[in-house]
C-alpha cells in the first residue's frame, strides 16, 4: 500500500531535467557521490535489514551490540517501519530487484509466493551448514508454512495464532464456565449473557475494521471452521456457501448484539484498549496479545484473564497462523553476512539474551519450541504459554478447515490477488456490521469480487 | 432603520466574526497544540481516554528520538533541503528572467509547460522512478533526492520569481542600460537587490516542500538516506503504544520550519504580498 502523496506532484522529465542532471553530476562528482550516513561504515560489510518496527523487533535494535561483537567484520544498519509502510516498501525492493536489502522481513503470507518467483533465496543450505542452529526447533506448523518443497525460504523470528481470552474473574462471579474447546454458538450465549450496554461493558470484542488483515482474519477462521471457505479445491469462489454464510451470519450477529460500540471500525488496536481497560468480558484476536494485556504498566485486567482455543463449529481447532520470518532477497551481494545476522536473531541463544537482557516477557514467542521449556520463561508465560503453542500446533490448514484448497494459508488466501480482495470483502464485512448494507447484500457482492479472481485461476488450471 | 440599529447590528456582525474567526483558528490551531502537549507526555497518558488535560512533562520522548540515532536523518534532510533550494534558485531565477523580462519565444507555452510538469500525480510515476533508480544504482543515495526536490520545486519557483520579476518597473531597468551597466551588473546591482524579498519567500517555499517531503523519501530511501520525515513513520508500531514518542519527533522535525519562517517573516510578508518592490 503506498501512501498518498502530500500536496506534491511529480517531477516530469523534461527539458530541464538536462540541466538538472547536470548539476547533479557535478554535485555527485564533488562529493565522491557520498550519502550522508554512508562514511560511518568503517571497513568490513555493510548489511541493510528491514524490519517492521513492533516492540520485539525493536528490542532486536537495542542488542544489536551483542551481533556486532559476535561478528566484527559486518556492519549491520536497520531500516524500521511501521507494518504497512514495511510491507509497501519491502514487496517493491523484492520485486523490481531494487537491491537496497540484505534481510528483509516479511511473513508467512509472503513467503511461499516469493520463494516460488525467485526473490528470495533458499535458506535451507545455509541452516544445514549452520551447526547448532536446530530447525527442527521451529515450532512444526510455522516450518511447514515458511518452506516450499521442503526447504526453508524464510525463518520465523516469532510467530502468532488466534485465541479466545476471557475474563476468568467475571466468569466466575456470574457462574459461568469457559469450555475446554468453545463452539461458536456457546460464544455467541456467554457473550449475550455478560453483555452489559448500560454499563460501556461488552460481551465480546471482536475486529470489525475494513482490511484483509483486520477483520477478514478472525472472520476467515469463523468460515473455514463451519466448512465453508473462500474457494474450494477448484478454484471456485465458495463465500455464498451455506456453511460460509452461516459463519459469517454468526460472527456479525455476535458482535453486533454482544459486541463493542462502533465495532465497525474497530481493529486489533482498538479491541486491545478496551479489553486492557476492562469494558469487555472476551476477546477473540491474535494470541500476541498477551504482551500488553499481562503487562500491568498498560493494563488493568493483568492476571485476570483466562486463555481458551479458538472458538470452532465443525472442525478440531480454528486458530489462524501468522509469522514475522527473515529472509534474504536474492539480490543481495552479501549473503554470507545476512545469514550471520538473520541466524543471530532467530537461534536458542537469542531468545536467552533478550531474557537476560530486557526481560522474559519480552522473549519473542511462538517461534521456537525451546523457548517454552525454559524455566524462567514458563514463569512468566504459566497464563498463556500452553494455550498460544496448542493453538500454534492446531494451526494447520488439516486441523483448522474442513476440506483441502488450492492456496496456503488459513486466514489469508496465499495468492497476490488477495490484498486487493480481501480489503474489499473486508469493505463489505464492515459495512454489514455497520449495519449499512444487510449481510445478504455484503455476501453477495463478496462473492462476486472472489469469483473474479477465482476465474483467472481456474482459466490458468485450464490450460 | 435607523442610524443607531444599523451601527448596532454592524457591532454585532462585527462581534460575531470575530469570534467566528477566533473559533476557527483555535481549532485549526488544537491539533497542532495538541501535538505538543502530547510530546511531553508518558506513552500511557498520552494513549488515555479520556484524554489526560494534566500531567507532569517529561522530556523522555524527546531524549528517546534523539539518542535513537536520529542524526543522520536530520543530517540527510539538510543536504536535501539546502543543495536543491541552492539549485532551485540558481536555475529558477534565470530561467524566470528569460520569461519575464527579456521574455523568449512563445512564453506562454514554456510557461504552462513548467506548470504541466506539476500535473501528473506521483503515485504514478514512483514505480518508475524507482525502478529507474534500482537499474542506475542510486536508491537510498541522497543526491538522487537532492535531484528529485530540485525537480520538485523548479516549476514553482520559476511560476513565483517570474511574477517578482513582472512588478520591476522596465524604467529602472533602462536607466540601468542607459548608465553603461551590462546583463550581469544590471542583475547584480539592480535586478537581485529589487526582488530580493521575492527571493527569500521562493526559497522558504523551497526549504518547507523539500525538508516536508515524505513521499519520494519512504520510497527511495532505506538506512543511508532517510530524511526525517521518514524518521517521524519509523516511530510509529502497529503493535504497541507509540504517541508520544510520535509526537515528540514531530515536534522536533518542525521546530526548523517554524524557526526558518520566523527568521524570514519580515521578508516574507513583503514577498507573497503584492506589490512588493513598488
Amino acid at each position: 500500500m503506498f501512501r498518498p502523496p502530500r500536496g506534491k506532484s511529480a517531477p516530469g522529465v523534461s527539458v530541464r531535467a538536462t540541466a538538472v542532471a547536470a548539476t547533479a553530476t557535478v554535485a555527485l562528482a564533488l562529493s565522491g557521490c557520498a550519502g550522508a550516513g554512508a562514511v560511518a561504515g568503517g571497513e568490513g560489510e555493510q548489511i541493510v535489514v528491514a524490519i517492521v518496527s513492533n516492540p520485539q523487533m525493536q528490542d532486536a535494535i537495542s542488542l544489536q551490540d551483542e551481533f556486532r561483537a559476535a561478528h566484527p567484520g559486518v556492519d549491520v544498519r536497520f531500516v524500521s517501519l511501521p507494518e504497512n509502510e514495511a510491507r509497501a516498501k519491502i514487496t517493491a525492493s523484492v520485486a523490481t530487484g531494487g537491491g537496497e536489502f540484505d534481510v528483509v522481513m516479511i511473513s508467512n503470507y509472503e513467503t511461499p509466493m516469493w520463494a516460488e518467483n525467485g526473490w528470495i533465496e533458499n535458506l535451507q543450505p545455509y541452516i544445514d551448514d549452520t551447526e547448532g542452529y536446530d530447525a527442527e526447533d521451529f515450532v512444526p506448523s510455522v516450518r511447514e508454512a515458511l518452506s516450499s518443497d521442503g526447504d526453508m525460504y524464510s525463518v520465523p523470528f516469532y510467530g502468532e495464532s488466534s485465541f479466545l481470552a476471557y475474563r476468568a474473574d467475571l466468569f466466575e462471579e456470574a457462574g459461568l464456565e469457559m469450555p475446554a474447546n468453545p463452539t461458536w454458538d456457546e460464544v455467541r450465549e456467554l457473550a449475550a449473557e455478560l453483555n452489559e450496554p448500560a454499563e460501556d461493558f461488552s460481551g465480546i470484542c471482536l475486529r470489525g475494521l475494513a482490511g484483509w488483515g483486520e477483520v477478514m482474519a478472525p472472520m476467515s477462521t469463523a468460515i473455514n471452521t463451519f466448512g465453508g471457505g473462500w474457494f474450494d479445491e477448484d478454484w471456485n469462489a465458495t463465500l455464498d456457501s451455506p456453511e460460509s454464510r452461516e459463519a459469517i451470519e454468526t460472527y456479525i450477529d455476535t458482535v453486533r448484539t454482544s459486541g463493542q460500540p462502533g465495532a465497525a471500525t474497530s481493529g486489533f488496536g482498538d479491541c486491545l484498549t478496551r479489553f486492557a481497560q476492562g469494558q469487555s468480558a472476551m476477546w477473540y484476536d491474535a494470541t500476541s496479545m498477551v504482551s500488553s494485556i499481562e503487562d500491568p504498566a498498560s493494563s488493568t485486567v493483568a492476571g485476570k484473564v483466562g486463555y481458551a482455543p479458538a472458538p470452532v463449529a465443525e472442525t478440531g481447532t480454528a486458530g489462524w497462523l501468522y509469522s514475522w520470518s527473515l529472509a534474504i532477497p536474492s539480490t543481495s551481494e552479501h549473503k554470507d553476512a545476512a545469514w550471520d545476522f538473520v541466524s543471530w536473531m532467530t537461534n536458542k541463544e537469542y531468545i536467552r539474551t533478550v531474557g537476560e537482557e530486557i526481560g522474559w516477557e519480552r522473549v519473542p514467542p511462538g517461534s521456537r519450541l525451546s523457548t517454552y521449556e525454559i524455566p524462567e520463561y514458563a514463569e512468566v508465560s504459566q497464563a498463556y504459554a500452553d494455550a498460544t503453542l496448542e493453538s500454534m500446533n492446531g494451526a494447520t490448514q488439516e486441523s483448522a478447515m474442513t476440506h483441502p484448497v488450492p492456496y496456503p494459508g488459513i486466514q489469508f488466501v496465499g495468492i497476490p490477488e488477495f490484498q486487493d480482495l480481501g480489503t474489499r470483502v473486508g469493505q463489505q464485512m464492515s459495512a454489514a456490521i455497520a449495519g449499512q448494507v444487510t449481510v445478504d447484500e455484503a455476501i453477495a457482492q463478496s462473492q462476486r469480487y472472489a469469483e473474479t479472481v477465482a476465474e483467472t485461476y481456474r482459466a490458468q488450471e485450464g490450460q | 432603520m435607523s442610524d443607531t440599529t444599523r451601527a448596532y447590528r454592524r457591532r454585532t456582525t462585527g462581534g460575531v466574526l470575530t469570534t467566528l474567526t477566533w473559533l476557527l483558528a483555535l481549532a485549526f490551531f488544537f491539533p497542532v497544540a495538541w501535538m505538543a502537549a502530547t510530546a511531553f507526555k508518558q506513552e500511557n497518558q498520552a494513549a488515555s481516554d479520556p484524554p489526560t488535560w494534566f500531567f507532569t512533562p517529561t522530556l523522555d520522548q524527546f531524549r528517546a528520538v534523539i539518542e535513537g540515532g536520529s542524526g543522520v536523518y536530520v543530517a540527510n534532510s539538510a543536504i536535501a533541503t539546502g543543495v536543491s533550494t541552492v539549485l532551485v534558485l540558481l536555475l529558477g531565477i534565470p530561467a524566470a528572467y528569460a520569461l519575464s523580462i527579456r521574455p523568449v519565444e512563445k512564453v506562454s507555452d514554456v510557461l504552462f509547460f513548467f506548470i504541466s510538469t506539476k500535473m501528473l500525480p506521483v503515485v504514478a510515476v514512483i514505480v518508475p522512478i524507482y525502478v529507474v533508480a534500482g537499474q542506475l544504482k542510486v536508491l537510498d543515495n541522497i543526491w538522487t533526492l537532492v535531484v528529485l526536490y530540485t525537480a520538485m520545486n523548479l516549476p514553482i519557483a520559476v511560476w513565483m520569481m517570474r511574477s517578482f520579476f513582472l512588478e520591476v518597473p522596465g524604467e529602472v531597468l533602462e536607466a540601468a542600460s542607459v548608465d553603461g551597466a551590462g546583463l550581469m551588473r544590471t542583475l547584480r546591482s539592480v535586478l537581485i537587490p529589487m526582488v530580493a524579498p521575492g527571493i527569500a519567500a521562493t526559497a522558504l517555499i523551497c526549504v518547507i516542500f523539500s525538508w516536508n517531503e515524505f513521499f519520494f523519501a519512504l520510497n527511495l530511501t532505506a538506512s543511508r538516506a532517510a530524511t526525517v520525515p521518514v524518521l517521524i513513520v519509523s516511530t510509529m508500531t502497529s503493535e504497541g503504544l507509540f504517541l508520544a514518542r510520535l509526537c515528540a519527533a514531530a515536534l522536533l522535525a518542525s521546530l526548523p520550519v517554524i524557526l526558518a519562517g520566523w527568521i524570514a517573516q519580515k521578508q516574507l510578508v513583503r514577498g507573497l504580498s503584492m506589490g512588493a518592490i513598488k
